[in-house]
């Protein structure tokens, strides 16, 4: 998290999104700030509900029209703020400087066109100049660079098997070489080998193209083997923050953070039971008026339920709690 | 497994086998001759990716899926013939969690009438208001607030709903439960909770389970025993710390390191890799399942079928590389 506003591809500064219905107003992502360095991939770390994808989401503008809402906040790619573009710029941006790859590589392939054709559409959109074999020259080289047969392009999606799909969807993602990937849960429906094998491919391949990465997921073993920088979110804030070192390692960490590593079983030592966190995530409708964390927190105290507490920064970490904000109460640096 | 050979295990399967006929003929091995003991208040984990069979298994032994071939024992018991009526008097004391906790409750029902309804089936009390006093009871068991009782499922976050699930199965007091992949639904910090629940009333009601799940971890954290399937076969059997201190079988070694690990030290490390994915479980061939994948395959890996053999006491795995030492 260099200092130097210029190595930035994303900088996401005081993002405010909110669902909102008839009924009722979800608060999905509260002033959050983010940034992604060039050619760095940042782990976004949380539970269900926490407020990753709509972050994710709104980077791209893909918000649902309706009821999402961007409230407060502006969202830098490569010193430009998307707030402030219309949806036809956004159009040149989508698959060709920032892609996404979703969770789910059932439901987001067309099954009534060919994998080819799909791939293709993307870099033709991209690419009008391209003549018809070029296109398809380019379709083959990327299917090759994620280990798909080329011959493979005229199959239909049903015909490959999840982690295939999961290849096609990445390559599809690739195509116009992005700047910046969003990989949404990119391994959450795969198998354990299949993962370690589509992780494996997306490492070399962020490495040969030099493209930054947001890396959204809830498993802290895959951001420990391909992040260089993590965001743990909790209740649509980001708690904590920092390099991979930075949470991995040391002494001061938030609660929630703490929480996190001690609810997954470890494979080294045999405990016999789990340390989970209490109680469940906060109805995002009504979230507590103090620090988010506070009714489930072993550390919770009077100032925790009365006070957001602030952003507190130390070198490249920084902690959003109460705990941490007494001793290093000049090190703040919230914007 | 040495401490305790005079008990007598609670399930016992013989060269189970359960094919499932396709069109035109050809047959899907999903479970195929697998041997394996449970014994009370232990818990056996079977782990493997997607189509190894694992559901099945937990099914065929539940006979929810009648067998094809092979033998059940329930308590010495030779269950594989019994008809409906015979199972439904001995699902008393063999139940099951099911993997998805929104899909397997009825939307229609509130909470505590999910709770009750296996005790209504099975008349296990004589007025309603003792059947609702016991599905309160087993409510605070399971850690749901009596508040709950009159909300439906889809009030509930999936947590919740899965403690519903373990409720229904304890209901009836049974000896044994399948737990069908009971917490890949969930959140980290919810899984955390459910498991300590599972192994609370392990202690308490001295509960035998056949854990069924993908997660290594999770199994490890859970069983005594740990099983590795891969396309409907068993590889390898043996406690578990055994198999993550020693793992013998190339794709449990392969399984194992797979695992991304929530520890710095090993970034950029080379990875042991297999190349490949899980081939089609229809009319298999004979040979080991694992060669088209396995480094270490020879030519009579894909000729002839290793046998399951005990390495070392209480250790068994299929794998000619192993057996041949």
């Amino acid at each position: 998290m260099a200092d130097e506003r210029t190595d930035l591809i994303l900088d996401i500064k005081n993002l405010k999104v909110i669902y909102k219905t008839d009924m009722e107003v979800v608060e999905a992502v509260n002033n959050i700030d983010l940034r992604i360095g060039r050619g760095k991939t940042l782990g976004l770390v949380g539970e269900t509900g926490a407020g990753k994808t709509t972050t994710a989401l709104s980077i791209l503008r893909l918000l649902p029209a309706v009821t999402g809402k961007v409230l407060e906040g502006e969202i830098h790619f490569d010193g430009q703020n998307l707030m402030e573009f219309d949806e036809h710029f956004m159009h040149a941006i989508r698959g060709n400087r920032i892609s996404m790859v979703f969770q789910d590589p059932m439901t987001s392939l067309n099954p009534v066109l060919t994998v080819g054709d799909q791939i293709a559409e993307a870099i033709s959109l991209h690419n009008d100049q391209l003549s018809k074999e070029e296109i398809d020259k380019k379709v083959e080289d990327t299917l090759s660079m994620v280990g798909i047969l080329p011959k493979r392009k005229s199959d239909y999606p049903h015909q490959f098997s999840g982690g295939m799909k999961q290849r096609v969807i990445i390559a599809m993602a690739l195509c116009c070489e992005p700047e910046l990937l969003i990989a949404d849960e990119p391994t959450t429906a795969l198998d354990v080998t299949i993962q370690a094998q589509v992780l494996a491919m997306m490492r070399e391949l962020r490495e040969r193209l030099g493209m930054a990465m947001l890396m959204i997921t809830h498993d802290l073993g895959i951001v420990a083997q391909t992040c260089d920088d993590v965001a743990v979110m909790y209740a649509g804030e980001i708690v904590e923050a920092g390099t991979v070192e930075d949470i991995f390692t040391g002494e001061r960490h938030h609660p929630y953070t703490v929480g996190l590593f001690n609810s997954i079983p470890n494979l080294d030592s045999r405990s016999s039971r789990l340390k989970p966190i209490p109680g469940l995530v906060p109805d995002p409708t009504n979230l507590p008026k103090g620090c988010v964390f506070s009714p489930r927190c072993e550390h919770c105290t009077e100032i925790c339920r009365q006070q957001r507490p602030e952003t507190v920064t130390h070198g490249t970490h920084s902690l959003r709690c109460h705990l941490f904000a007494e001793k290093k109460e000049g090190g703040a640096a919230h914007e | 497994m040495s401490e305790r050979t005079n008990a007598q295990p609670l399930v016992k399967t013989v060269d189970l086998k359960k094919l499932f006929k396709l069109k035109g003929g050809a047959l899907l091995h999903a479970v195929d001759g697998v041997n394996l003991e449970i014994y009370p208040a232990e818990t056996l984990g079977v782990v493997g990716e997607s189509g190894c069979g694992k559901s099945t298994l937990g099914r065929t032994i539940l006979k929810l899926i009648e067998p094809t071939d092979g033998k059940i024992y329930f308590e010495g018991e030779d269950i594989t013939n019994y008809s409906v009526r015979q199972m439904r008097h001995k699902r008393r004391d063999m139940q099951i969690i099911f993997q998805d906790p929104y899909a397997c409750l009825d939307a229609r029902m509130s909470v505590v009438d999910i709770i009750a309804e296996y005790m209504f089936i099975h008349h296990v009390y004589k007025s309603r208001a003792e059947t609702y006093n016991r599905a309160a009871q087993l409510m605070d068991q399971v850690g749901l607030a009596r508040r709950y009782a009159n909300a439906y499922p889809h009030e509930l976050d999936g947590g919740r709903r899965q403690r519903i699930g373990i409720a229904r199965a304890l209901s009836l007091g049974p000896k044994m439960i399948v737990c069908d992949e009971p917490v890949s639904a969930l959140d980290v910090s919810i899984q955390a909770q459910i498991l300590n629940l599972l192994m609370d009333l392990q202690d308490e009601l001295g509960l035998a389970y056949m854990f069924v799940t993908h997660d290594l971890s999770v199994v490890k954290h859970i069983s005594n025993n740990i099983m590795v399937m891969y396309l409907g076969r068993c590889v390898e059997l043996c406690s578990a710390d055994e198999l993550f201190a020693n793992p013998l079988h190339p794709y449990t070694d392969a399984l194992l390191a797979a695992i991304p690990k929530p520890d710095i030290s090993l970034r950029g490390k080379e990875q042991k890799l297999i190349k490949g994915e899980v081939t089609s479980p229809i009319n298999v061939k004979p040979g080991c399942r694992f060669a088209s994948r396995c480094p270490f395959c020879t030519e009579k890996c894909t000729n002839t079928d290793p046998e399951f053999v005990e390495v070392t006491p209480g250790h068994y795995v299929s794998c000619f590389k192993v057996n041949n030492k």
